[in-house]
């Protein structure tokens, strides 16, 4: 105290050369800070644009699918009226076809000129008539999908210039489909089968609604055992259970199963679910339970974050009052960590609707034409069907992989955008 | 009826009676003593003043006065704090119904995120004090008028609490407070984060409400002490050094420490 007092305070000069130095220096560290961040952030956004160009790009040809409108005669020898089912399609999309080139004659030429239209197209047909038996006997005008080499090249995805040998169809396939374009025959709509139809082994007819609806299940069980047990668990360390070295040990664990690579989820599922408790494999069931297992610790640590930022003075004020613990945790605490309870959840379901790595050990990237009705059946889900098409060795797959990496991001930027709708939603109710 | 004739009474022959009455306090928090061996008779329809220096004790001992302690794990109370003559921390004692006859305003306004209304009428809902709508509309007018906030909010009891200014919110939880029908209002610096005109306002409530509760106030500031209470502890290192009348402690205290710290200079 004396001290200080006795010695005069000593005056500073600021204009001092080396001083000045030494605040310029401040201020282009601030600078540099800043160019940094920028600079980051200029990095991550063209690399989100090039991801999201490609994607497009590469995923564009499979928005449409070309089609070709034919006409068939569904002749009454051919089709029963009794069974419209078992009727004779493929011949009867063999005689359209080769009715528009009837001066091709030698076999080989013919069966040519017959897989133009994709396979599915007799299936297309059999489902109209069987719809509408009226039509046995009359002429019908259908617009079917063609396959795939040929929906390549009028999507010009095939160079006519390569030389024949290495072209999938050739010069001969092609003046025969330049005949069809020029008949006017052929058109490029929206290609809606890409999320109507189930997966199929033709690309044209390949579609997402079994991975869409694998997925959807898939996230329902895991939203329904990790949403209240996520919560439940979280209340409890954080507002009733003791601080000690128990508790310390499962926060550390909770911690660390968060990291835990989700191939090693997978294969505890393909051990506990399936293996003991014989549930089905490749279901939408087993697969959300193994979501659960890796959202958990996301909602666990997100809820724990939440009910801890909500501030003391509410409990005290509560409690001051004379309310018991469970009704400041649900009278109070919940209702205002909702909101980050709610962001820290969807962050997590979106984490698994992207994760693939313990689908595939429980069978869910299974070839499967049909799409689920509940959560026991077969199915896939968007992230292995992205796996399997990617896989596929039709060049109609390349670009429907991105398509359907174009879908799943898609579904990511809803489900967040529905994370900041919520947010919104419960802060304003305060 | 038979109860107001006799506090009544009580008053008219000016004798007040022992409302609190704490015997050998000790608070440990883990191997820290906080308090030690505080004795103390609080009186009824009265303000006592506890003030002393940061991290006296003081409001630990507040604390301890309703078992709001009890919420921390480490927190160990040791000696007898009896309410008209029952033991608080005896095992027969349910603490949230102890919190209902022993209400509390806290240092910060913490008015509950929802409606003014439903701030104060959580209090008597919880408590089942309530028969039918029009009871608890009873118990939140009459609320607010004794904490003098009726005039201001009555028109928008639907509004949030959290957007009344600072002086009302304090009012409004002092009278969320007193909406349980509380015995005893303890006030831990209830105007610390206040301006001087709210503060003035709380404490002409606080004048107020001595009609009826007993209440205890911690405070920092000489000179509140000084207005609203009529008795005064002094805090100093966990033990209390000094209780008597307000009027005395301020004039003609026994304890040095006591002089020194009224006086400012230490603290």
């Amino acid at each position: 105290m004396t001290d200080l007092a006795s010695s005069a305070p000593q005056r500073i000069d600021w204009s001092d050369a080396e001083l000045r130095k030494r605040l310029a220096r401040r201020h282009s560290g601030d600078k540099w800070l800043k160019f940094a961040g920028i600079a980051a952030l200029a990095i991550s956004f063209s690399m989100l644009g090039i991801l999201v160009l490609s994607l497009v790009s590469n995923g564009f040809a499979a928005f449409t699918q070309t089609h070709l409108k034919l006409e068939f005669e569904i002749s009454a020898d051919r089709v029963s009226a009794e069974d419209p089912a078992a009727g004779n399609y493929r011949a009867i999309v063999r005689d359209a076809m080769l009715g528009l080139f009837p001066e091709v004659t030698s076999r080989a030429d013919q069966r040519e000129i017959a897989n133009i239209p994709s396979n599915g197209a007799q299936y297309i047909l059999r489902d109209r008539v069987v719809a509408d038996p009226a039509l046995i006997g009359t002429r019908v005008t259908l617009s079917v999908p063609v396959s795939d080499p040929y929906d390549q090249l009028a999507k010009g995805l095939v160079d006519r210039k390569t030389p024949e040998a290495n072209r999938r169809v050739n010069d001969q396939e092609i003046a025969w489909f330049d005949r069809l374009e020029e008949k006017g025959l052929v058109s490029k709509p929206l290609n809606t089968g890409l999320i109507t139809n189930a997966d199929s082994r033709f690309p044209e007819l390949a579609g997402l609604r079994g991975a869409i609806l694998g997925s959807f299940y898939a996230l329902l069980v895991c939203f329904l055992i990790s949403f209240p047990v996520g919560i439940a668990a979280a209340i409890y360390l954080e507002e009733f259970a003791p601080k000690n070295k128990l508790t310390d040990t499962v926060e550390i664990n909770i911690n660390n199963l968060a990291a835990v690579p989700s191939v090693v989820f997978g294969l505890l599922a393909l051990a506990v679910f399936i293996g003991w408790f014989g549930l089905p494999r490749s279901a939408p069931l087993v697969g959300g339970m193994t979501l659960a297992l890796m959202t958990l610790p996301t909602i666990i640590i997100a809820t724990r974050a939440a009910v801890k930022a909500v501030p003391p003075s509410i409990r005290e004020a509560a409690l001051g009052i004379g309310a018991s613990k469970h009704q400041v945790v649900f009278g109070h605490v919940l209702p205002l960590a909702m909101p980050g309870i709610l962001t820290g959840t969807i962050i997590g379901l979106a984490q698994a609707l992207g994760e693939t790595a313990p689908l595939l050990l429980i069978g869910m990237n299974a070839f499967i034409t049909q799409a689920p009705g509940g959560i026991l059946d077969s199915s896939t889900a968007l992230p292995t069907q992205i796996f399997i098409w990617a896989d596929s060795p039709e060049r109609g797959f390349v670009s429907r992989t991105s398509a359907a990496i174009c879908v799943l991001l898609v579904f990511l930027i809803l489900m967040n955008a529905l994370a900041v709708v919520l947010r919104k939603r419960f802060e304003r109710r305060w | 009826m038979n109860k107001t004739i006799t506090a009544e009474a009580q008053i008219a022959s000016n004798i007040v009676s022992a409302k609190i009455s704490a015997r050998k306090v000790n608070v440990f928090y883990g191997d820290t003593h906080a308090i030690k061996d505080v004795s103390i008779e609080i009186l009824d329809r009265s303000v006592t003043a506890f003030i002393g220096p940061s991290g006296c004790g003081k409001s630990t001992f507040l604390r301890c006065l309703n078992r709001m302690n009890d919420t921390i794990d480490i927190c160990r109370v040791e000696g007898t704090i009896e309410l008209d003559g029952h033991d608080i921390y005896d095992a027969s004692v349910d603490p949230v119904q102890l919190r209902a006859r022993v209400g509390m305003v806290f240092q910060k306004p913490n008015p509950f995120p929802k409606s003014i209304y439903d701030n104060i009428a959580y209090g008597p809902k919880i408590h089942g004090l309530a028969q039918s709508k029009a009871d608890l509309d009873g118990i939140v007018e009459s609320a607010l008028r004794r904490a003098a906030l009726w005039e201001e909010v009555k028109d928008r009891l639907a509004a949030p609490g959290t957007g009344l200014s600072g002086g009302q919110q304090q009012r409004l939880c002092i009278a969320r407070a007193i909406a349980t029908a509380p015995e005893v209002l303890l006030m831990d610096e209830p105007c610390s984060a206040l301006d001087p005109i709210a503060t003035a306002q709380v404490e002409e409530l606080i004048d107020e409400l001595r009609k009826s509760y007993s209440v205890v106030i911690v405070t920092h500031s000489m000179q509140q002490a000084a207005r609203v209470s009529q008795k005064t502890a002094f805090f100093h290192l966990g033990l209390m050094l000094e209780y008597d009348d307000t009027s005395k402690i301020f004039t003609n205290p026994d304890h040095e420490k006591t002089q020194a710290y009224i006086t400012g200079r230490f603290g």
